[in-house]
């Protein structure tokens, strides 16, 4: 590469999980990093749903539990299935989770964003914020660093990482996303309702800082998707998360969709009385492995939702440990191609070695098959109403009729609700080499 | 669902009130309504979860950038080549969430 000047060693682009881990990690070897975000501060464009889960944080930053801008501490977990007049939880509570090292805590983005983002400061990264990135400095098919919105704004870097969310046009510049297609992402909306804290916790049985997470399969209409509902300490977040080609088609609106969840007799007691203190919308990158771009090219290393490895598969919606995890290993291949003076995509290889061998990768493997399947008629609507029909057989009494068998009532629901006993083969095989 | 004892639900201006916008002074969000009288699905109209594409009687599109969310939605579920043009807004601007 011909010597030119260079302002930093490194331009990370957008203070969410992914940039804020990476550009903590590049600093902390010492490296001149840049971390450039779009908004007034970290977090002010970015919403989810929410619960961060900290494991991911343990080697980073020890003891994160005593400071993290934690809301409540999840020690309850339930999932719920839906038809319009029934409702089907799994309830799972344990009180190892709440206290240290805990699994996860509630927490808004723009105090987890601001507070992970001022390590990063604190390591020595020069966080940038108000500052869009306009697009990618290239020399050739190398990436060299980024335009920016400010006057004289070019930053030159020999590697830019670019965590800048769902939309990524830094990796789409790159030629990394083949075509983005509307199938792979779903939209979230949600309502944070302000209720009082006693309220909170009397409404979903919490004491002190303890919280719940509640995903809900079944409560979208027509359009294929999820709910949650999560506890902050004075306040609820709940929503949806649909898929995008079917709301367009549906012809719903997100809000309506929203409207109707709140109103389902199973959660309207939960919601009554909140008062709305933010509305908010956000995109989530679904395709899942399948969908996934390419993560390193010369110059460039793409992590967190811009190489789409949020991981949202039914039981699971994690984004930000996904994040954290592939921005810490995005920094430690771009330290070490420093290191070696390659910053070519050679020598920026190791980052998708490191992913292949954590977590992220890995967990993403294993549920390759998930977004097909949990977006699916027959698991978003079927199996729902066919399961909790079972249930509702088992639980009602019919005296004096004697009672069925859990085996009889399943059989006569299944034919009443057209579950094809080849498709639930079918599909109990791939939930158990997927979620097994 | 259409429950007549259902709560209430919220107002969309009160919705949007509830959400602070930062407006920039250009529009980083532009719709050629001329792209759109074409367009049968108006798929933009419904699926924007800020309601900001509002078809006019000759089957074009009016379109306001301020109160946008940035989240791409629109441009997604759009299948007209060139109908949408979307960036992000001048740094500092557009939506500012404080509560999500
Ligand atoms: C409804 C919903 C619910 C979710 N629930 C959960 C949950 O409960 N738990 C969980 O772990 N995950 C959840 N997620 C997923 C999670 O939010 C994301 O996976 C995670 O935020 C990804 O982090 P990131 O750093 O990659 O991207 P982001 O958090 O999106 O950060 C990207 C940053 O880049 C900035 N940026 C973008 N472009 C530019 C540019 N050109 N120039 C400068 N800056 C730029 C943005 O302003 C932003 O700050 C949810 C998501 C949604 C939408
Ligand atoms: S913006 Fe796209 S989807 Fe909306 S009316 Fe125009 S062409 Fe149709
Ligand atoms: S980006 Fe989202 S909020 Fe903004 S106009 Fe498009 S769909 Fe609406």
């Amino acid at each position: 590469m011909p010597e030119t000047f260079q302002d930093f060693d490194a331009v990370v682009v957008g203070a969410g999980p992914a940039g804020s881990t990476a550009a903590l990690v590049l600093a902390r070897a010492g490296r001149r990093v840049a971390l450039l975000e779009r908004g007034p501060y970290p977090g002010s464009k970015n919403m989810y749903g929410g619960v961060v889960y900290g494991r991911v944080l343990d080697g980073l930053l020890p003891a994160w539990w005593d400071e993290v801008p934690a809301q409540r501490w999840v020690t309850r977990r339930s999932t719920m299935v839906l038809t319009p007049t029934q409702a089907l939880s799994v309830d799972f509570r344990t009180q190892a989770w709440g206290s240290p090292p805990y699994n996860g805590c509630t927490t808004l983005r723009p105090d987890f964003d601001r507070w992970l983002a001022g390590k990063a400061e604190e390591a020595g990264a020069v966080l940038i914020t108000s500052t869009t990135a306009t697009g990618l400095l290239r020399q050739g098919t190398r990436t060299v660093g980024v335009r920016t919105d400010r006057p004289q704004g070019d930053l030159r870097a020999p590697v830019v990482v670019a965590c800048d969310g769902v939309n990524s046009f830094l990796a789409k510049e790159a030629g990394l996303y083949h075509h983005p297609e509307p199938e792979h992402f779903t939209l979230g909306v949600k309502e944070v309702l302000g209720l009082p804290r006693h309220e909170v916790e009397k409404r979903f049985a919490l004491q002190g800082d303890e919280g719940m997470d509640i995903e809900i399969l079944g409560g979208t209409g027509p359009v294929p998707g999820g709910g949650f509902l999560y506890t902050n300490l004075d306040s609820i977040a709940v929503g949806v998360v649909l898929h995008l080609p079917a709301l367009a088609a549906s012809r719903r609106r997100p809000e309506d969709l929203i409207a109707d969840l709140k109103a389902h007799p199973a959660i309207a007691p939960l919601v009554a009385g909140g008062d709305l203190k933010e509305f908010s919308a956000h995109l989530i990158p679904e395709g899942g492995y399948e969908a996934m771009p390419g993560v390193v090219a010369d110059g460039l290393l793409v992590a967190g939702d811009a190489a789409g490895l949020c991981l949202a598969a039914g039981l699971w919606l994690e984004g930000v440990n996904f994040a954290i995890a592939s921005g810490q290993a995005a920094a430690e291949a771009a330290i070490e191609a420093l290191r070696s003076g390659d910053s070519s995509a050679a020598g920026l290889a190791g980052y998708r070695r490191r992913l292949e061998a954590s977590f992220v990768l890995q967990d993403h493997k294993k549920l390759r098959r998930a977004p097909g399947l949990v977006l699916s008629e027959r698991v978003q609507h079927q199996y729902p109403k066919a399961l909790c029909d079972v249930v509702e057989a088992l639980f009602t009494v019919d005296n004096p009729a004697p009672k069925r068998g859990a085996l009889r009532a399943a059989r006569a629901v299944g034919k009443n609700d057209g579950v094809r006993l080849r498709d639930l083969a079918r599909d109990l095989y791939t939930m158990a080499r997927t979620f097994g | 669902m259409s429950d007549p004892e259902r709560i209430p639900d919220i107002d969309f201006e009160d919705r949007m009130a509830s959400v602070e916008f930062r407006v920039a002074a250009t529009a980083h969000i532009t719709v050629d309504g001329d792209a759109c009288r074409g367009c049968t699905t108006k798929a933009c109209v419904t699926a924007c979860p800020a309601r900001l594409f509002v078809p006019t009687s000759d089957g074009g599109i009016l379109f306001n950038y301020e109160q946008c969310f940035e989240c791409g939605t629109c441009y997604l579920v759009c299948n007209r080549a060139g109908a949408i043009t979307w960036a992000y807004p001048e740094g500092g601007h557009g939506v500012a969430f404080r509560r999500s």
